[in-house]
């Protein structure tokens, strides 16, 4: 079985950019990364291109401008963690022989405000249940009596991210905010305020993978894909992503991410220990917590004290949204992932400025949404 | 009614959910297929009218496709048949509810739709003091 390697990234900047087309988006990331793999025409046998609202043959649009047609194009949704569906169909794709190189990218333009999703049905959103916010709000509140977590902790998490995203040049907003800033914005669905929620918003990522059997790359070491997983829900949650009207009380059913990561965990042959740097789903402040949970950065219940230590912010032992998380970076769902794992491959690189996480050599990228859909990658230089 | 098959209009109303023949779980709505064991065809119940309050909050802002008033309730209410189901609450201050309260189901208006006539929903209610 072929090992992957990731040989090139690239991307758009995620904020809002009137007048430029999703193609366009796709085109710039696209460019980039086949650039920095030394990739041209003919150069990759396969191409994934992961968007949620892009529309019809999203990834041929892209790929159509850049003169590059011919081989198997398939656009993939998966909610927010489509960019890690496409990752995981390439990597097995190279890993089973049939191709050597394939290209994955996300390209996104959200529509502005609360998330209208084809997920939902009409009588839903007559009924006010297609309200999105207040999912995450009756999930952090049950993170509040599950674990402790209180609005000062969520406020804490949106000034790291934050803080951490004034060094990201990709990042939607590159300012600090203080906590008192984020408790005095308006309340969108108790216990979380319009701060600690994330924007959707617009961008695109891209990545090279390739069968490490050729020369090592001109830019460096080379960054090994030790995994990439993506899971499904299992029913029963009642806050699950997977949304559903009723669950059970039974509180053991795993979620995706738990899922996703024991998977990938397991397929990289590491754990929660060896990891120096996550990026993690931060759609909202309360996200971010749950998912050291779910992903075994901490034991359950363990998020508010992991959070208090300051291991998660830089400097600390396990940076987590070294980016700026998407809390800066804004969340257009194609791109999200993939943004992510570009993110990863530079601070394995080293090129990451003044928010490098110093040594890092082990790396976790994890999304999870709408399906439900986890995704969860470990790179590795 | 917002959609028909979710509740029954009688005074009092009940959600109309379904129990596995196989493995016993209830369901809400109703579904032809049990998603915990894949059994078919689970029998048809009316679920408890009465159950404790779980999780709460507030929507603030009208999401898309929504016609009614804001702010509205919105929380997780646990049932006796061991199933917690999404629903609209009446209580739109998050600040009047507490973990465990008892609640109630009710029908409410949310809109009228173009002849005129009110379209309804299942909520529930605190059932007293909490």
């Amino acid at each position: 079985m072929s090992e992957v390697v990731v040989s090139g990234v690239g991307m758009h900047p995620f904020g809002r950019f009137d007048g430029v087309s999703t193609t366009d988006l796709g085109v710039a990331a696209v460019r980039a990364a086949l650039a920095e793999a030394g990739v041209g025409q003919g150069g990759f046998q396969a191409a994934f291109c992961a968007t949620a609202y892009g529309g019809v043959a999203t990834g041929h649009k892209v790929l159509s401008r850049l003169g590059m047609t011919g081989m198997p194009i398939v656009d993939v949704e998966a909610g927010c963690a489509s960019g890690g569906a496409a990752l995981m169909l390439a990597a097995g794709a190279i890993r089973s022989g049939q191709y050597d190189t394939v290209l994955v990218f996300g390209t996104e333009k959200m529509p502005r405000g609360i998330i209208r999703s084809s997920f939902f049905e009409p009588w839903q959103e007559a009924a006010g249940l297609a309200a999105t916010p207040a999912f995450f709000g009756l999930r952090a509140q049950r993170l509040a009596m599950t674990s402790g977590v209180t609005k000062a902790h969520l406020a804490q998490v949106v000034v790291k991210n934050r803080r951490h995203g004034v060094a990201n040049p990709d990042a939607m907003y590159q300012k600090e905010v203080a906590a008192a800033e984020v408790l005095a914005s308006r309340v969108v669905c108790e216990p979380l305020h319009l701060f600690m929620l994330c924007s959707p918003n617009e961008g695109a990522a891209a990545v090279v993978l390739t069968a490490d059997t050729g020369p090592p790359p001109s830019n460096g070491s080379p960054i090994r894909l030790a995994a990439a997983v993506l899971r499904s829900h299992l029913p029963g949650a009642v806050l699950s992503e997977s949304t559903p009207l009723s669950g059970l009380t039974d509180d053991t059913v795993p979620s995706p991410t738990t899922l996703a990561a024991r998977a990938a965990f397991e397929e990289a042959g590491l754990g929660p220990d060896d990891l120096q740097v996550v990026e993690c789903q931060d759609t909202d402040a309360a996200r971010e917590l749950l998912s050291y949970e779910e992903i075994g950065l901490c034991g359950a219940g363990g998020s508010a004290a992991l959070l208090e230590s300051g291991n998660t912010a830089l400097g600390g032992r396990l940076p987590v949204n070294p980016s700026g998380g998407l809390l800066s970076k804004g969340e257009p769902l194609g791109a999200s992932a993939l943004g992510q794992v570009v993110e990863l491959v530079r601070q394995l690189r080293g090129q990451c400025g003044s928010r490098q996480v110093e040594g890092a050599r082990t790396a976790l990228s994890h999304t999870v949404g709408r399906g439900a859909n986890a995704g969860v990658v470990i790179l590795t230089r | 009614m917002v959609r028909e098959g979710l509740f029954t209009d009688a005074d009092p109303p009940a959600l109309l959910g379904s129990r596995c023949r196989s493995c016993r779980a209830y369901h809400f709505p109703r579904h032809d297929t049990c998603p915990y064991c894949a059994a078919a065809e689970p029998e048809a119940t009316e679920l408890s009218r009465r159950g404790t309050l779980w999780a709460w909050t507030a929507v603030t802002a009208p999401p898309p496709g929504y016609e009614g008033d804001t702010p509205y309730g919105m929380g997780v209410v646990e049932l006796p048949e061991g199933i917690r189901v999404i629903t609209r609450l009446t209580e739109s201050d998050p600040a009047q509810l507490v973990a465990g309260q008892a609640m109630a189901l009710q029908v409410v208006r949310l809109h009228a739709d173009a002849e005129g006539n009110d379209v309804v929903t299942f909520a529930f209610a605190p059932t007293g003091a909490p």
